[in-house]
């Protein structure tokens, strides 16, 4: 029994050492972290974070990918939900090829779309704007969103379809009114997994956009090389990209099971 | 003034469903579909419901032609196997959800949800969300969700079959007191031959997409016009056998001799198929058994009053149904009797009775 404690609180704690550390250098001025070891601030500063706050390229950064984030998460589960009903309940002509074919998008790389993308998006004025990544991510995330909302579609038996029609309701209303909220936990995990992807992808939301849309993700690449060393305003920002998927995982943490379970996660 | 169902027929691709069927159940009846798993029972059902479209054929209610209605056109209910009901709904909300569709008054929708639960006994459970119930208690839900608004066409589609033992012998003696006074045509699709006698009103027993005979449930049992109709209305299964019928004697298995009895005395001579229930086969001889057949235990089933015996006699099994306790040894020979006046003469070649 011991042992089993042992193996892990060893495993929590690997995984746990690079965010302590990241926390730890958020909270150190530059000299400090540069100067030598320490396992804690020993000149504890908020200025990383009072900069954050106060400079407009760096917290304009977080409200441009927050604004993308979430524009990509509703286009993509509002464009899923319908796709994902139809695999769900209709049989047609290649329907099983098309739900792959669909989840083969995503094994692409994006690296491959980066040029058309950028080429697309300059030639009809999206280019530098959170639509041009909103846009470019729900090439990834609604087929992750079909697939995860028609996996937990089928696990809603036809039959309530029909007993809702058996009772009047047309079809959008029982849609929206009985379906929908049937299906709420899919709809939180698939919008949660949209949601992570496209606040960590880096390579398009960096691509696409330059000065006014700049994402989170670019920001902290940049500012690395320009203005020297400055580590600990970096790890601040870092500390500040963890918080909002900590937030949604904690919403979906039930939910995130239930999809494993149904092998769609 | 009834439903009636005239040549329908139901294809998916190469398959065929239901093969053209005609079907008229009268106004205010209880009329059973009774048939094994995949018999059709559920297509039937759907398409009375306006939920699948025939392929072809025509369905006419009150004499007007509603074949191309949609379901939610019509007034119709329905209550499943599973336990359907609108999960993020409380129970008060999934009966009266069919009364607020259709734009129901508030104070009527209270008191007619209000006399569904304490009809189907739901009242102190309300206020809850269908998953906190019991199965019985859901599909209560479904039942009062079914009976709530005055349908013309109440559809259940094996409701009892997802319960357990004591709460199905509840609901199968509450079923016909809830529809009992209405104007409403039932339809219960069941696969057990012992419901559709509990219940009465009509049967029709599917076989195959075809319904092979339709009437007052107590003439289609006592009284199938074919082979397949009588397999189909009993449990456990009716026994056949070839028999020769020459003079007042019917040659069985090569070997025994009954007498042709009440029945077989007015046939011609020929072969006939011998149907026999197996309440008709007796462990011991009664006043009324008049044949015998001998061969080896396969299995004995002994429940608290009725014993059940599997014979293997010349490679064909024979089930006997009987009361009080016939314990017999598996493997041992055993010799049965035959109540040969209640059995049933079919034609070999076409399936129909003669008899």
């Amino acid at each position: 029994m011991r042992k089993r404690y042992i193996v892990l609180t060893a495993y929590i704690v690997f995984l746990l050492l690079p965010i302590y550390w990241l926390i730890n250098m958020s909270f150190k001025t530059t000299n400090e972290i540069l100067g030598g070891f320490s396992a804690y601030p020993r000149e504890f500063t908020l200025d990383s974070y009072r900069t954050i706050f106060t400079d407009p390229s760096w917290y304009g950064a977080y409200i441009n990918s927050i604004t993308y984030v979430l524009i990509n998460t509703v286009i993509s589960i509002v464009v899923a939900l319908p796709a994902a009903y139809a695999f769900s309940r209709y049989r047609f002509l290649g329907d099983k090829h098309l739900f792959f074919w669909l989840l083969s998008n995503r094994m692409a790389p994006p690296a491959v779309f980066v040029l058309p993308f950028v080429n697309l998006y300059s030639a009809v004025g999206l280019f530098d704007t959170p639509w041009a990544v909103a846009l470019a991510h729900t090439l990834f995330n609604i087929p992750l969103a079909v697939w995860i909302l028609e996996g937990f579609m089928s696990g809603v038996p036809k039959e309530l379809d029909e007993t809702a029609y058996v009772d009047g309701y047309s079809f959008p209303a029982f849609f929206i009114k009985i379906f929908l909220p049937t299906i709420s936990a899919g709809i939180g995990v698939a919008a949660f997994f949209c949601f992570m992807f496209s606040w960590v992808e880096m390579l398009l939301a960096k691509n696409l956009t330059s000065v006014s849309a700049k994402p989170i993700v670019a920001a902290m690449t940049k500012t690395a090389s320009t203005s020297g060393y400055e580590l600990g305003l970096l790890a601040a920002a870092g500390v500040l990209t963890l918080i909002p998927g900590a937030i949604v995982i904690y919403f979906v943490r039930n939910y995130i099971a239930k999809g494993f379970a149904l092998g769609r996660v | 003034m009834a439903l009636e169902l005239i040549d329908i027929a139901k294809r998916v691709g190469s398959e065929t469903h239901i093969h053209p069927t005609s079907l008229v159940l009268p106004e205010g009846s209880f009329n059973v579909l009774l048939g094994t798993t995949l018999a059709g029972k559920t297509t039937l059902m759907q398409i009375m419901a306006g939920i699948q479209k025939p392929t072809s054929g025509t369905i006419r209610f009150r004499g007007k032609d509603v074949t191309g209605l949609a379901v939610q056109q019509r007034n119709v209910s329905m209550v499943y196997q599973q336990f359907i009901n609108y999960p993020n709904f409380s129970v008060y909300d999934n009966i009266a959800s069919p009364l607020k569709v259709a734009g129901m008054d508030t104070a009527e929708i209270e008191r007619r949800v209000m006399a569904a639960a304490e009809l189907l006994r739901l009242k102190p459970m309300l206020k809850r969300k269908p998953s906190e119930l019991s199965g019985g208690q859901q599909q209560r839900t479904a039942i009062a969700r079914a009976i709530v608004k005055d349908s013309d066409l109440i559809l259940l589609d094996e409701p009892l079959a997802n319960l357990d033992y004591k709460l199905r012998e509840e609901l199968r003696d509450e079923l016909p007191k809830l529809f009992a006074g209405r104007n409403a045509i039932v339809v219960y699709a069941t696969t057990e031959p012992s419901e559709a006698l509990l219940f009465g009103g009509n049967t029709a027993t599917l076989h195959e997409g075809r319904i092979t005979q339709f009437g007052p449930t107590s003439s289609t049992y006592r009284l199938p016009k074919d082979l397949l109709t009588a397999q189909v209305f009993s449990d456990p299964p009716i026994n056949t056998t070839r028999v020769e019928k020459r003079g007042d004697k019917l040659h069985v298995f090569g070997s025994k001799v009954w007498p042709a009895g009440q029945v077989g005395s007015g046939l011609p001579d020929g072969v006939y198929t011998l149907g026999i229930r197996p309440h008709h086969v007796t462990p011991l001889p009664t006043d009324v058994t008049t044949g015998e057949i001998e061969g080896r235990v396969l299995v004995t089933e002994l429940s608290g009053s009725e014993s059940v015996i599997h014979l293997d006699v010349a490679g064909d099994t024979w089930v006997s149904q009987s009361h009080g306790i016939h314990p017999f040894e598996v493997g041992s020979h055993a010799t049965l009797h035959v109540d040969v006046d209640r059995g049933l003469f079919f034609s070999p070649s076409s399936g129909e009775r003669v008899s």
